[in-house]
Order: C-alpha cells, then structure tokens, then sequence
C-alpha cells in the first residue's frame, strides 16, 4: 500500500498547475500543508464561534440565550474542534510545509499516503460536523465519559457522530504519524545528523511518536463504545458488569499523551522563533532534545491525574501525583532554555517574536496552575470547576494557540510569498493578550468560589455575575483579534508577492529558497554542517544573495493521484455506514461497499504506473 | 523504469533502511498499544462475568437462569493445533523470502503458498470456534468474557485475514514473474507485519486460552 517516493514519475512538471483538480489530486505536501491549514483554520473559527455563544450565554446569570440541550452540545463541540480539528491540523500544517523544507527533502516520504491523511482528516471532520444538520450534534462532553455515552443515557445519534468520527480522525493521525516519522528519519539532507535538525523538526518527531503510541488507545475505548451502544456489549455498562470507570483509564492514557501532542509542535515553533529574532543559537539544544523525550516518556505515566477524584487509593494517588510534579521539570528546563536564548540578544521585536513571548509567559502561568492539579487534595477541590478551563485555556491557547499563531506570522511569507503587515500584526498580539487574559484569568477566582464547568447557566447573587460579564467582554477581544488577523491575511493575499526568500534572516534551510518554493523545493539536496546552516553561510559570505527561481528541468516528482482521497472515501463509508446500525436494516451494505471502495482505492494506488 | 535505475538516480536514506521498511515498523509499534489495550481489557475483566459460559470450568455459574457447574467453552487441542500452524506460517515465510531474494521461483511459489494456506487454516479454525461457541449460547454481549473474547481475537484474526490477502496479492503477482529478486522486500514488508501477527497470538493463546 504505501509507496515511497522513489517509485516516482519521470514526468517533467515544468508548466505551473492550478484549477480544483490539481487540488484534489496533489501529493505535494507543500499544497497539502495549505489544504490543512485552510480547512484547520475554519474549523478552528468554528470552535470559537462556539466558545463565543457559551460566552454569551454565560454573560448574565440565569440567561436563556441558548437550551441547556444545546449547551451541552456547544461546549462539547467546542473542545472536539478545538482539539481534533483546530490546533492538531493547525500543527499538521506546519509539519507538511516545513518538515520537508527544514530538513532538506523535495516531499515527504510517501506523498500519497500523505494526501490520504488529508482527505481522511477533513471527511471525519465534516461526519463529527454533520450531526448538527440532524439535530444530533455530540453532546456528551469532548472526554465522552462514560457510561453518560451509553445508549440508555444518550440515545440518539449524537454520541454516534462523535465515536465514528473521532475514530476516522484516528485513522489519519496515524497514517500522518508514520508519515512524517520515516520522512525525519530518513529523508533528511546530507550533514543533518538528529542533533542537527531544527529544534520544530524534533519536537514533531516526538509529536509523531507520542500520535502512534497514544492513537490506537483511544481507537480501542471507541471501538468498546460502538459496541456498547450498537452490539450489546457491556464494556462500560455496571448492569453488565462492566466498568465506567475502565473508560477513563483508555480515554486519558490517550489523553495525557494528547495534551503533548498539542504541545510539543508549539514548543517546537517558539524554539525556531526565538533565535532569529534574538540573533542567537538556541540556548541548551541539547537539553532542549532531551527534555522534549522525557516530557514525552513521562507523559504516558501520569494519565490518572485526570481520575483524582474517581477514588483510586492512597498508592495510585501517590504515584500519579509524583509523576506529575516530575513533569515539572523537563518543562522547566524549557523554558529556561528559551530565556536563555533571549537573554543578551539582539531583540528584534516583530510580529512572530511578540507572539512567541506571550507564549512563554502565559503558558508558564497554565503550567503553574497544572502544578497546582498534580496535587490530589488541591485537585478534588478544582475537579470539575472552572478553576480547570482556566488551566487548560492557558495552556492550549495561551499555550498552543499563541504559538501557532506566532508560527503563521513567521512563516505565512514563506508559504503565501507575501509578508503581513506588521502594525496588524502587534494589534492582532496586544488584542488577542488582553481578551485572553480578561476571559480566562477570572476563571480561576470563578473556580475557586466554585462555579462548576458545562453547566449552561448559574443563579443570580452567587457572586459570579461580575467575573463572567468580564469574560464575555474578553471573548468580544478576541472574536475581534482574529478579526484583525483575517483581514490583514486577505489583504497581504491581494497584494502581489513581496516576501524574500529570507524575510527575517532565519537559520535553517527553509529560507535559502525563494518565498513560495518551487514544486522541487530544492534545485540542489542541500549539505548541512550544523544546526543553523544559513548563519553558518552569512558568516562565510557576509550576505546571503536571493536565490533565483529555477527551471525544475529533470527533477522528479511524484505523479498527482486521486486514488488517496478513493482510499479516504472507503474509509468514511466504511465507518458512516456504522451510523445506520440498527436491528433489522442493512447497514452493513453500507459498511461493506465502503470496504469495497476502499479496497479498489488501495489495490490501484500500489498498483500505480511508477512513470 | 526499473527499481534499480530508481535507486541509482536517488540518494541513499538518511540511516540507510529502507523507507517502506521503517514506516512498517512504526505501524507495527502502534499496533502493539493496540492490542495492548485490548489483552489488558481482558484481563482486567477476566472473571468479572457475571453469566455463563466462561471459558474454563467453574463448579459455580450462572446460566440459562440457575446456577450451576458450568463446562468451559475453550477446545484447547484444537486452537494449539492453529496456533502451531501460524508458527509454522511464519518459518515458511522466511523460506519463501529466502526463496524471493535468490531467485529461486518453485522455492518462493511453494513456501508462499504454504505460508497463505496455514493463514487460512487459522482463519478457518476460528471462524469455526466463534460459529460453535455460539451455538453454545454464546453471543457477542452475552457477557464481558465474550465481548472481550471475541473483540481480542477478532481483531487478531483480522490482521491474519488481511496478511493473507496481501500475502496472495504477492503469491499472484509472483506466480506472474513480477517478483523479481529486487523487488524482494515487497515480500519482506508483508512477512513483516505476518511474523508481527504471530507474535501476538503467541501472547494472545497463553492469556487467553491457558492462563486460568
Ligand atoms: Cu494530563
């Protein structure tokens, strides 16, 4: 099934190709990197709209803006698309456009399976999506605790939506996972030993690890799930016998690693930001490596610092607490690291490096407050407030968020050939700041008085009227923040090219070439003899002339196929036709023809002319 | 254009191993959490059922609405007959890869073919077992030991059905003439994943059918 790049076409792709085909076809994982941002970044605002009506629904105590029913599908759509379809593709897109041009290569490893990761994402994200058409948007919470899941407690498709569709994100995350995994291990140029790749390719790498460890857990408890509502099983069902309790321990041994797979890419990104704009290697490379291997190590024995308050006895308490804490340090090590970096630079304060700053300062606060959590007594007194949305906002927004944001702001000229402007751009940062702060901070005084999270309303003279009129008002911020971000994107797109190839005299090899790229990426493989091959240039030529787009004569490049997006429709009729499951219908026809395409779409991209 | 005038024309990988080899590898590492996950619901469940049958003899059970001593539902001679045909699947495999790399076309057709019947006399085997246990009462939620039972060993003999289809894919191409020495390790890749299949039952038969 897979097929590397070296069974390739001779073909000559000289001429420039555009039109939808080309987009349904490609395998280039420069466009796929652009298809993933651009459906990532609508789902994203999706998510926020949604955050943005549970802020208004919370502005007023005892409003009625929107049901309690569909509350409970507002917020747990929000988290979903935030976490599944927001900040994980908003990170895939980073690693399509710039893993191979960090480290040298012409495409990933297999430019096919790529595209079908792609078209993989995107249908499960628009099945998860398509309940709301049905009135059967999920509605059990992001975490799907059980046995609230169970058919007897959510009957209807709700749940249904969200099981199959989590399972077909599944299937791309790891199918991307493998992916780019073999491309950093074995695609990259001459001279780049692992301890010279960019600290963002290191940080994928882990990522990727953490994605094929992590994934096929979650697949397991969804697959119980399906079961359980659809086949009579009784995984999660005490009538049964079974356990709810067994739920949360597959769901978090997933979910801790998750939380890192949301991270660590952030982490990646700031360490490329840091050094340019502070005209120094990044500070302890090294113990930057190894502290992202042992957050990730640690991250799969510290899952049950989700379940303090199922009752699990003093010894797992114990354990679970101390790992945690343990996870402090490594983190630490981080972002010492990065003031390292800044500390005696030459400070260039662009758009990229506010947004890098911001990143470290809040996520320092988020990683205090999970500190806090690790403690099991401190922990049952937050469990279920808004004390926890605090934390996990300042560590995935103020966190994730900040530094993806701060990652399309450095590396959008590349991608776009267009630089932003950069007077929108410190407005975008210094609103986005404030209505950060203002919606979430409060949350943390909110938590402590105990406000209880997913509840769609709350009285009147409880004192939590003040703390939420606020947060709304810091949602508008926001709301208005990416405003600003949109129309400064729309307006640098209109504008002819204007980007350099090295608009921020960046140190690695995705800035030698000319802003876009060419479809080759590299005329020549480049050869690297450190870990910042372009300053090692500048310094042996004192300037660095702009390179000249090429003619791609005689490099070649992987044929177009729609045979990966045949396989990812296979997939999705496969797993959709299990939406139909019930007594006496034949869905299994569905289920069956969906095996069938995805079969046909397999066979014929392995059986693929080469050239 | 032939594989080696491919290899020629492209740099070697950065460690050396091929790439369709390391990306197996890493699909085997994730498949291994996967079944993790499902042998360690098993026994995290083993003995939890609350109805009959379960798999070994119990003085002390309910079924059919009383209690009573139940029989174990496992045949134990019959599933180490299986298991010790996909151990030999995965001997054979290597003979035929051997057979693949030196050219040596009856050796590669024989042992291939011998390797893709063990897989089906193992798919047989339990499509036999799951048809008789059900007539024995037991169905998919009749209770957590067969829900966990059957998900287990149904998503093992799974993987073994799809090794034998693409292990036939390879059988037919190679009847063909179309599996040349270099193209070897298309073989290789599938013997990989097979021998990965293997592995697991090889835990999967003792927790499961041994273990009391
Ligand atoms: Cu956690």
């Amino acid at each position: 099934m897979a097929t590397s790049v070296l069974e390739h076409s001779a073909v000559h792709h000289a001429e420039a190709k555009s039109g939808l085909w080309s987009w349904i076809t490609t395998v280039d994982h420069k466009r796929i990197g652009i298809l993933y941002g651009a459906s990532a970044f609508l789902f994203f605002l999706l998510g926020g709209i949604e955050a943005f009506v549970i802020r208004l629904q919370l502005m007023t105590a005892d409003n009625t803006l929107v049901s309690p029913e569909f509350y409970n599908q507002l917020f747990t759509m929000h988290g979903t698309t935030m976490i599944f379809l927001g900040v994980m593709p908003l990170s895939a897109m980073f690693f399509n456009y710039f893993i191979p041009l960090q480290i040298g290569a012409r495409d990933v490893v297999f430019p096919r399976l790529n595209a079908f990761s792609y078209w993989v994402f995107l249908l499960g994200g628009l099945f998860i999506n398509a309940g709301f058409f049905f009135n059967a948007w999920p509605n059990a919470g992001w975490f799907g605790y059980a046995n609230l899941t169970s058919a007897q407690y959510s009957p209807g498709l709700n749940t249904d939506f969200w099981v199959i569709g989590l399972q077909i994100l599944g299937i791309a995350s790891i199918a991307a996972a493998v992916n780019f995994f073999v491309t950093i291990i074995n695609m990259r140029a001459p001279g780049m030993t692992l301890l010279r790749m960019p600290m963002f390719v290191w940080m994928s790498f882990i990522t990727q690890i953490l994605l094929l460890l992590a994934f096929p857990v979650i697949t397991v408890a969804l697959v119980f799930l399906m079961m359980d509502r659809h086949f009579g099983t009784h995984f999660f069902i005490p009538a049964g016998g079974g356990d709810p309790i067994l739920w949360q321990h597959l769901f978090w041994i997933f979910g801790h690693p998750e939380v890192y797979i949301l991270i660590l890419p952030a982490f990646g990104i700031v360490s490329e930001i840091l050094p340019v704009f502070s005209r120094k290697p990044l500070f302890g490379y090294t113990a930057m490596v190894f502290s992202g291997v042992f957050i990730a190590f640690l991250g799969f024995g510290v899952w049950s610092h989700h379940m303090f308050a199922t009752g699990m006895g003093p010894f797992a308490d114990a354990f679970f607490s101390l790992s945690t804490m343990l996870i402090a340090v490594p983190t630490g090590v981080k972002i010492f690291n990065w003031i390292g970096t800044i500390w005696g630079g030459s400070l260039q304060f662009k758009t990229p490096m506010y947004f890098a700053l911001g990143f470290i300062a809040m996520f320092i606060i988020g990683g205090l407050s999970g500190v806090m959590h690790s403690s099991p007594p401190a922990d049952l007194q937050q469990t279920d407030t808004y004390f926890v949305v605090a934390h996990f906002h300042y560590v995935l927004f103020g966190g994730s968020i900040f530094a993806l944001t701060g990652g399309a702001y450095y590396w959008l000229p590349k991608m776009t050939g267009r630089m932003l402007n950069e007077t929108a751009g410190k407005i975008h940062f210094w609103l986005m700041l404030i209505g950060f702060n203002l919606t979430f901070a409060p949350m943390h005084i909110l938590g402590l008085n105990g406000m209880p999270r997913r509840v769609y309303t709350y009285p009147a003279g409880l004192g939590f009227e003040f703390w939420n009129g606020l947060e709304t008002v810091g949602a508008a911020i926001i709301v208005v923040s990416q405003l600003v971000f949109i129309v400064n994107l729309i307006v640098s797109l209109r504008r002819p090219r204007n980007a350099p190839a090295d608009p921020w005299h960046g140190a690695t090899l995705e800035w030698s070439i000319p802003s876009p790229p060419q479809e080759f990426n590299f005329p020549e493989v480049p050869e690297v003899k450190s870990s910042i091959p372009l300053w090692d240039l500048r310094r042996e030529l004192g300037s660095l002339p702009e390179p000249q787009r090429v003619s791609g004569a005689g490099i070649h490049l992987p044929n177009p196929s729609y045979y990966p997006l045949v396989a990812a429709i296979g997939v999705f009729v496969t797993l959709g036709g299990i939406l139909f499951a019930q007594p006496h219908f034949p869905w299994y026809v569905i289920t069956l023809t969906g095996v069938a395409v995805l079969f046909y779409g397999v066979y014929r991209w392995a059986f693929e002319p080469a050239g | 254009m032939s594989d080696a005038a491919a290899h020629a024309m492209h740099p070697p990988t950065s460690t050396g191993l091929d790439n369709r080899k390391v990306a197996i590898w890493a699909f085997i590492g994730s498949e291994c959490l996967f079944f993790a996950s499902l042998i360690s619901t098993y026994l995290v469940y083993k003995g939890k059922s609350l109805v009959g049958p379960l798999p070994h003899e119990a003085s002390q059970c309910m079924l059919h609405g009383q209690m009573q001593r139940c029989e174990g539902v496992f045949e134990v001679p019959l599933v180490t007959a299986g298991t010790a045909v996909l151990l030999f699947s995965s001997f054979f495999v290597v003979l035929a890869l051997y057979g693949a790399q030196k050219g040596n076309r009856k050796m590669l057709l024989g042992w291939l073919s011998a390797t893709v019947a063990c897989g089906l006399f193992f798919v047989g085997m339990q499509v036999y077992e799951f048809t008789h246990f059900y007539h024995k009462g037991m169905g998919y939620g009749t209770n957590l030991f067969s829900s966990t039972f059957f998900t287990l060993t149904g998503f093992h003999g799974s993987h073994v059905t799809l090794g034998v289809i693409w292990l036939s894919t390879i059988l037919f191409l190679a009847a063909r003439g179309k599996l040349p020495p270099e193209k070897a390790l298309n073989l290789e890749l599938a013997a990989l994943y097979w021998h990965f299949v293997d592995v697991v039952w090889i835990v999967i038969f003792p927790v499961v059918y041994l273990m009391r």
